[in-house]
């Protein structure tokens, strides 16, 4: 499909120049990500330190006791390759006392925790070494809203989440990033032997082709269906779409006044800048 | 006449007036002294594009000090530049200025507010009515603001009132990573060229760079010959600065070599115009 092949010079152009301009425009020279060790903050890490220079972004590698091994090791491998400053910050302790208080929390509660815990950890770091906090979402996740809301969808900047899975793996290979986490099984590593396939149920290439018809080209669900969708996983898709859409947008405000915040109090995030 | 003009792909800042301005004046200084005649700037040069609620207050009236400088500015060289226009009557345009010789020559207020996907602009700005060449030392010209070159009468008309050159003020923002270029730009270029052919015209295209919360302009100003042919284009997606030497007699030699222009029958465009106005009326 022609519209999920990107043009990889264009797409490493356009985000190092996104990083870059929104960066140095909020007068800071610096970034800090999460470095799982899998494929996103691979690429998202590469694409910082080719706009800021390897020097001014810090990558930290968060693991939990359950994760896997090989994640770490792929986080440094990253970190190594695209030469940006790496270091290691465990959140057993803190996610194990939480929920020392609630033994009975299941997979979902633990994982949101988990990912929530981390984002407090970036953004921390945000105010210890003035650097902005990148996002590493791809548009495949954020519009099935596999993520965790205020957990690792809270950046201050994404410069991926307009590529769907199928392109992160295009310009990943482009720019470099090491083939181990390219063609590794994706997976949130909550537990051993996860994936994100099998979770989800479906594979990224299957559901990124759906949804850059569905949401990219506005196809019907007929239209849909005549290009060989089956109509339950049409109809699935959907479902997610708009059932996590609250996780893309901001708080809703109870209107009282005649200008609320973002509904008739309009500015644009880069104001003045 | 043969006019060098010089097309300055500046990076506004969003909603700073003051910063913005000194960019301007600085391209221009730059302009002047590399002895060009006509310095182009983008659209919303002075304000940045996305501005939602900044329009009131990044607007400025035709007797601001800040267009009164340009207008003194505009002594050593011609200048064509976009602003936010306050009016009399408190509506906002998207407006851009011809200054010549230390005097106005020529405002155009945006016709074609694009409000669909990323764009909001008729929510915040009101609507230009008119297309209108005037004459400048460099003969006769129309100005054109971004969506307004889509949309074919826009040139069409600026073409049968006489102007041989067009100048096309733009904050185009990159789109469509699928081909072998930007789509955007691959789109805009389609459109510049086959309008110049079309009409026998050179176009002078002046495009922003920046971003703007996320949204990127591409660039790419440049300098169509009334062939259709890109003589010279801007960088993509970088600051740069262009200049194009404007000859008049490429505009002789294609009017000669393939003259649609002349032969464009203004009586049956009209004629038909008008019966369609008549027919959707009823």
């Amino acid at each position: 499909m022609a519209g999920l092949a990107a043009n990889t010079e264009l797409l490493r152009k356009i985000l190092v120049g996104f990083v870059r301009d929104e960066v140095h425009k909020v007068g800071v020279r610096k970034a800090v990500l999460g470095l799982s060790g899998g494929i996103d903050s691979a690429l998202v890490a590469f694409i910082a330190a080719e706009a800021l220079g390897a020097g001014n972004v810090h990558a930290i590698c968060m693991p939990y006791k359950s994760s896997n091994p090989e994640s770490e090791a792929h986080a440094r491998l990253v970190a190594q390759a695209c030469g940006v400053d790496f270091s290691l910050v465990p959140i057993t302790p803190m996610v194990d006392a939480y929920f020392g208080m609630f033994p009975d929390a299941d997979n979902m509660r633990r994982g949101n925790k988990m990912a929530r815990e981390r984002m407090t950890i970036l953004f921390d770091h945000s105010a210890h070494y003035s650097a902005l906090v990148l996002g590493t979402s791809n548009k495949t996740e954020l519009l099935l809203g596999y993520g965790t809301l205020f957990g690792d969808m809270a950046s201050a900047l994404n410069p991926i989440g307009d590529l769907y899975k199928t392109q992160i793996w295009q310009l990943s290979e482009a720019m470099g990033v090491p083939s181990e986490v390219i063609e590794k099984k994706p997976s949130a590593d909550l537990w051993a032997g996860q994936t994100d396939e099998e979770e989800l149920g479906f594979s990224y290439r299957q559901v990124d082709e759906l949804l850059y018809r569905m949401v990219d080209l506005r196809l019907t669900r007929e239209e849909l269906i005549g290009e060989g969708f089956g109509p339950e996983f049409i109809d699935s898709i959907y479902k997610k779409v708009q059932n996590s859409h609250f996780k893309r947008r901001l708080p809703v405000i109870a209107k009282v006044s005649n200008r609320t915040i973002d509904r008739d109090f309009r500015y644009s995030r880069d104001w003045g800048k | 006449m043969d006019f060098t003009a010089v097309l300055a792909q500046i990076k506004p800042k969003l909603g700073c007036v003051d910063d913005n301005l000194a960019l301007i004046e600085e391209r221009i200084g730059q302009a002047k002294a590399a002895g060009a005649d006509l310095v182009v700037f983008p659209e919303l040069a002075m304000t940045g594009y996305f501005l939602k609620d900044l329009v009131p207050e990044v607007a400025r009236r035709l007797d601001s000090p800040e267009i009164t400088r340009l207008v003194e500015l505009s002594r050593g060289i011609s200048i064509a530049v976009g602003f936010v226009e306050e009016t009399s009557d408190y509506r906002f345009f998207n407006s851009a200025l011809y200054l010549e010789d230390g005097a106005i020559k020529h405002l155009h207020r945006k016709v074609y507010l694009p409000t669909y996907g990323l764009f909001d602009e008729q929510r915040y700005l009101a609507r230009g009515e008119r297309f209108r060449a005037f004459d400048s030392k460099f003969g006769r010209m129309g100005i054109l603001i971004c969506e307004d070159m889509w949309h074919l009468s826009s040139s069409y008309i600026l073409a049968m009132d006489g102007a041989a050159t067009l100048l096309c003020l733009s904050s185009s923002p990159g789109r469509g990573v699928e081909g072998e270029t930007l789509g955007s730009a691959a789109a805009w270029q389609k459109l510049t060229a086959t309008t110049a052919l079309f009409l026998n015209c050179r176009v002078l295209y002046c495009n922003r760079v920046g971003y703007e919360d996320g949204v990127n302009f591409w660039g790419g100003s440049e300098y169509i010959a009334p062939s259709g042919e890109s003589v010279v284009r801007a960088r993509l997606l970088e600051e740069d600065s262009v200049n194009a030497l404007v000859e008049e007699g490429a505009l002789r030699r294609e009017r000669i070599f393939s003259p649609m222009l002349r032969d464009e029958n203004l009586f049956v465009t009209m004629q038909e115009l008008r019966r369609i106005e008549r027919e959707r009326r009823l």
